[in-house]
Order: C-alpha cells, then sequence, then structure tokens
C-alpha cells in the first residue's frame, strides 16, 4: 500500500485550532435548476494535505471539485483559495490546476506539447519551458516520449501525461478527479504509490475525488465522505473507518454488521444496550450521549467478532453473557488472506465474520454448518444515533 | 468472412452506373466530331475554341471566385452559428434558431431564389444596397444557403468533441477566445475543410439560385451551360464540363491528402 505523506502527527494542521487552512469551502450550495448538487458544505483543507472527496455517484463530489476548479460558480457559499476569494475569478486565473478523468489530453498535440500548454500561456521563455517539461517528462518517468500523440499511449502514460500537464504551472492546488478510475488493478496500486511520492516530493496541496474508498484509504491525509450532496463525515482514514459518526459511513466504508437496539442503561462509562435483532445485550464501556430508552443502532465490523465453538468465558470488564451471541455457521467464502463466515444466528439474521487465515490449511478451522458462538469486547462496535 | 463473387459484380455495376456517364463525356470531349454522338477520331480542338470563348471562360472564372467568396464566408458565419448551438448555455430562441437554420436544407431551390430576389430588390428600394442584381447578390444567396450545410457539419462534430478539452486549456490558463483557437478549431479542422468543400461544390453547381438573383454580364458557368444546350449540345460543353471535373478532382485529392498529413505533423 501507499505510504501517507510525511505530515508528522504533532503537526497535523487539523488538529491544531489556530492553524490557517489553505482552502476554506464555506456554506457552499449548489443548485441545478430545482436539483440540489452540493447542499451547504463546509470544509477546511490544509496546505500539504491529500484529501480525498470520497463518495458515491451523484453525492456532488465531482459538482464541488468543479466548483474549485471555477467551472461551476456556487448557488450560495464562498470558497477562498490561499486567503484569496474565488467568486467570479474564472477557471484560467486560478492558483489551481486539475486532472480531468477523462485526462483531457489535446489530441492533436504531441505529449510535449500537452505539457508545454500552460507554460506556453504563462509567456515563459522557450529554455525555461524546455528545462521544466524536460524535468516534469522525468518526475513521470516518460522520457523519450515527447513526440508521440495521446493515441499512441497507453492507458497508463495517458495518465502520467495528464499528471505532468497539470503539475507544470507549479499549482498551489491540484485537483484530481478519479484520477486511477481508468487504470487495471494492478496498475492503479502502482500508480497510487507514486502519486503519493509525486505529492509529497512537490509538496503540492491534492484533492482527489474518487469513489473508491481502498483508494482513498490508502492515499489520503484525511477523507471527506460526500452522501447526497452534504459532507457526512471529515476524519483521518482510521477515525472514519473505526469509529463512524453515522448509519451511512459505517455502511459506506468497508463492510458492518448493524443492528438496531434500545438503551437500558445509560451511565457515564458504559452504556447497556439490549438488541431483539442481535438477540443479546450489548456491553459499551465508554458513555455515550444519549437517553434511557431510546433507541440507537450499533455496528460492529466483521474482523472485530471472534467465533468459538464452546460458550466464551466472562470478559474481562464485561458482566457475563454479554457481547456474546449463538449462531450456526451457514456459509463460508474463502478469500485466500482470510475467510469470511455467514453466521445466521437465532432469530434468523446474519452476521458477517472475518478470520484472518494466519495458519495455512489450519485443521481445526471452523467449518460449515457448526454451532458457533460470537463474541466481542466493550470498545469493538460503535454507537450510532444517526 | 468469405466473400463470394456477388459483391466484387455488385461493386462493379455500382461503380459502372456512377462513373460511365462522367468517362463518356470525358472521353467525347475529345472528339473530332461535331456530333456529339458520333465517334470521329482524337482531337483536342474543342479544349482550343473552349478557351478561345470569352463567354465560357468568364463565366467560369465567376463561378469559380463566387463559390470561393462564398463558401468562406459560409464557413465563418455557420461556424460561429454551430458554436453557439453547441457550446453557449440555453439562451432564449436556442431552439428557434436550431430550426431556422436547418430550414435551408430541406427548401426547395425555387423558393429561395424566389425569396432572395424579393428581399434584394425590397432592400434595393429601401436602403440603396446592394444596388441591382451582380456577383455581389449571387455571393450573398449562396453564403445565405452554404451556412446551413456547414452549420450541421460543424454542429455534429462539435457535439461529439469531449467538453473536458476545452475546459483542460481553460484550466491551464489559456482565456475563453485562445481555447477556440487552440482546441476547438484544430481539433473540428476536418469538418471546416468539409464543410468548405461542400460550399463551393454546392456554389459551382448551383443554377436555380444563381438564375434568380444574378444581373445582367454575371452569368454563373452553369447558366452558360444551360443555355448553351438549349440550342443543341455541342462539343465544347463536353469539354468544358471535363475541365470542371478535372478541378473538383483535384480538389478532393488535396484535401484528402491534407487530412492524411495532417496527424504526422511536427511539433508547433
Amino acid at each position: 500500500m501507499a505510504k501517507k505523506p510525511q505530515i508528522a502527527a504533532d503537526t497535523r494542521p487539523w488538529r491544531d485550532p489556530n492553524a490557517k487552512p489553505f482552502v476554506r469551502i464555506r456554506d457552499v450550495t449548489k443548485k441545478f435548476g430545482d436539483v440540489v448538487a452540493v447542499s451547504e458544505v463546509s470544509l477546511d483543507i490544509f496546505k500539504g494535505e491529500l484529501f480525498c472527496l470520497l463518495g458515491g455517484s451523484g453525492s456532488g463530489k465531482s459538482t464541488l471539485l468543479r466548483m474549485l476548479a471555477g467551472f461551476e460558480e456556487p448557488t450560495a457559499g464562498a470558497i477562498e483559495i490561499d486567503g484569496q476569494d474565488m467568486a467570479g475569478v474564472p477557471p484560467y486565473r486560478r492558483p489551481i490546476n486539475m486532472m480531468f478523468q477523462s485526462y483531457a489530453l489535446f489530441p492533436h498535440m504531441t505529449v510535449w506539447n500537452n505539457i508545454a500548454y500552460g507554460l506556453k500561456r504563462d509567456h515563459l521563455p522557450r529554455p525555461e519551458i524546455e528545462a521544466r517539461v524536460a524535468e516534469l517528462l522525468k518526475l513521470v518517468k516518460l522520457e523519450g516520449y515527447e513526440r508521440r500523440k495521446p493515441n499512441q499511449l497507453s492507458g497508463g502514460q495517458r495518465q502520467r501525461v495528464a499528471l505532468a500537464r497539470a503539475l507544470a504551472r507549479r499549482p498551489k492546488l491540484l485537483l484530481l478527479d478519479e484520477p486511477l478510475g481508468a487504470l487495471d488493478k494492478k496498475l492503479r496500486e502502482e500508480t497510487q504509490f507514486e502519486l503519493v511520492k509525486i505529492q509529497e516530493t512537490l509538496g503540492v496541496t491534492f484533492i482527489v475525488v474518487t469513489h473508491d474508498q481502498e483508494e482513498a484509504m490508502s492515499l489520503a491525509t484525511r477523507i471527506g465522505v460526500m452522501n447526497q450532496g452534504e459532507i457526512a463525515m471529515v476524519g483521518e482514514p482510521s477515525e472514519i473507518y473505526e469509529f463512524p459518526n453515522s448509519r451511512f459511513v459505517a455502511n459506506f466504508i468497508g463492510s458492518a454488521n448493524m443492528v438496531e437496539g434500545v438503551v437500558t442503561e445509560d451511565e457515564p462509562d458504559h452504556v447497556r444496550i439490549r438488541s431483539a435483532e442481535l438477540g443479546a445485550d450489548i456491553y459499551v464501556d465508554h458513555g455515550v450521549d444519549c437517553s434511557p430508552e431510546q433507541i440507537l443502532w450499533w455496528a460492529i465490523r466483521p474482523e472485530k467478532i471472534r467465533l468459538t465453538r464452546e460458550k466464551p468465558a466472562v470478559q474481562a470488564g464485561v458482566p457475563p453473557d454479554t457481547n456474546m451471541t449463538k449462531g450456526f455457521v451457514e456459509d463460508i467464502a474463502y478469500l485466500g488472506d482470510m475467510t469470511v463466515y455467514q453466521v445466521r444466528l437465532d432469530n434468523g439474521r446474519y452476521m458477517r465474520v472475518t478470520k484472518a487465515n494466519a495458519l495455512r490449511g489450519d485443521p481445526d478451522a471452523i467449518s460449515w454448518d457448526e454451532t458457533v458462538w460470537a463474541s466481542w469486547s466493550g470498545s469493538s462496535g460503535s454507537v450510532l444515533t444517526s | 468472412m468469405k466473400r463470394g463473387p456477388l459483391i466484387p459484380i455488385i461493386a462493379t455495376l455500382g461503380f459502372v452506373f456512377l462513373y460511365a456517364p462522367i468517362i463518356s463525356l470525358i472521353v467525347f470531349s475529345f472528339n473530332e466530331s461535331k456530333l456529339v454522338t458520333v465517334w470521329g477520331g482524337f482531337s483536342t480542338k474543342w479544349y482550343g475554341e473552349l478557351f478561345a470563348d470569352p463567354q465560357v471562360l468568364n463565366a467560369g472564372l465567376l463561378s469559380l471566385r463566387v463559390a470561393a467568396v462564398s463558401a468562406s464566408i459560409a464557413l465563418v458565419l455557420g461556424t460561429l452559428c454551430g458554436v453557439a448551438l453547441t457550446r453557449f448555455r440555453r439562451f432564449r430562441g436556442k431552439t428557434l434558431l436550431a430550426g431556422l437554420v436547418s430550414a435551408p436544407l430541406v427548401m426547395p431551390d425555387v423558393i429561395t431564389g424566389l425569396s432572395l430576389l424579393l428581399l434584394f430588390v425590397a432592400m434595393e428600394s429601401l436602403i440603396g444596397w446592394p444596388a441591382g442584381r451582380s456577383e455581389l447578390t449571387i455571393v450573398l444567396a449562396h453564403s445565405t444557403f452554404c451556412m446551413s450545410y456547414v452549420t450541421v457539419v460543424v454542429r455534429s462534430r462539435l457535439a461529439d468533441l469531449d467538453l473536458s478539452l476545452e475546459e483542460a486549456a481553460q484550466d491551464l490558463g489559456a482565456t475563453p477566445a485562445r481555447v477556440f483557437f487552440d482546441i476547438t478549431l484544430p481539433i473540428i479542422a476536418p469538418a471546416l475543410v468539409s464543410g468548405w468543400l461542400l460550399s463551393f461544390t454546392l456554389s459551382l453547381d448551383d443554377l436555380v439560385i444563381a438564375s434568380f438573383v444574378s444581373g445582367p454580364g454575371s452569368s454563373t458557368l452553369p447558366m452558360v451551360i444551360f443555355s448553351k444546350i438549349k440550342l443543341g449540345v455541342s462539343p465544347d460543353v463536353n469539354a468544358l464540363a471535363s475541365v470542371i471535373i478535372g478541378i473538383v478532382a483535384l480538389g478532393v485529392v488535396i484535401a484528402t491528402i491534407l487530412q492524411l498529413r495532417r496527424p504526422r505533423t511536427a511539433r508547433a
């Protein structure tokens, strides 16, 4: 997996309330006729970040990116880049460049001319343009391809030309629309690594739009999850995965077993939830902002559940007979690195459990049609109130 | 796929059907005999006679001039119209404009010619321009209807053009005008070439509209040929037609060569 850009923990600017954001998006709304594409989005993005906007199709992520680039004007709200209000500034006057999903390479120009196009528009002297293009070709490893036309390049090479062209004018902010979307899986993983390396070397702020959560998780310093034109959650990849703030985020990122429950005990240091769906009581070892009798949801990741044949012993810090339920292994999917178990609970609900295959051909592995106990610790799940 | 003998036979028949009249015309232009249908030996005398006839020569030059000028005017206007119809956001009357632009394509030439004549006469009495019927009125008439053809060709090419190419150029610092000349025009150039050639041919070919809007001393080549034919077919008309075919063929060959050479041009 790709290495994250090196922003040391103590300099993570989004954790510093006094840090000055590089890009400020304030209550931005975009309507196309009656359709609200982006709804009151506010977002701060800091210098040197690799920020991922993650969402399904129609979530408004591309519209937000196009507003940053200047191809769309917000219906309401303001966008500020490096302290400068962008209202009414046309795309060709913004200190931003964009890498398009289709790459948008000029088909009638050579690779060299494609990369040099922005530099020529800036009226740089010829020797400077030549030096800069040579430097960029080296950066994206395309030396010797200067005279080729885009239709004489492979998909991966085109992607690199598009990247070089977008970086040519040394933008302060680079927008990337599904940068790896058109590449096959193997090439995508390599390119991910390259992209992060280039970002790190140049120190440019990247905003990447993607629908691929794995890509977002491995690239981003922070992720903004978008849903129906709104930002559902902003956070570091581990926060988004381990501490989702809503049912949408828990379901959208990775997979989760989610059940409805009702609060039976609400104490500052723990919460007890009775879930008929799960056929068990859930003990959560930290306080939650909720009230007794409130109906809420509890989600747990498949890899955080243990499967055992015998009823597990009482867990430390968890009252007896909580955080466990009995089921029947109905289906097993062997994926190589891990195994996915479909466990049918007594009430007919299914629970998804994964287990890393640490042993080769484990003879003692749980098999089809076995009755098993599923258990989890007091801190494994997430309590969701929305 | 295995090809039976049927396809070559059909193809041959098709080509014979298309080109036999043209070839017989060229062959008979070298006929010695004064009778068009009787072969009397090889001769180039009709060509000599043709180039000695000032009426035909002037009409030929006039037609070429009219065709070149009106094709160029139609190209500019038609391209602008095509861009307006595909690239501008919805504006008032966009649908109406789209319909109006394609109307001349289906309008009978007689109607177009008559209405233009009436317009020119009315304009002359109102503002004194264009004064009388002349080469100018033919050019105006031809530019008008050729523009529709250019618009149709340019519009369909622009509709296929990926919008993000133009956005990318803007993003790299090009003003909208620059984008048009750097990106849009070069990419739609083939459509412009074919639009111009189409207009040129249509103008060169037009008899009906030109008959309505031309004045004394401004007879186009088709008009001269038509009036000559009325007095009986003479072999020099064959020679004239052969020359025209030669010019058109040369134009097509040049256009094809230019098109084929384009992808290999060195960096600008």
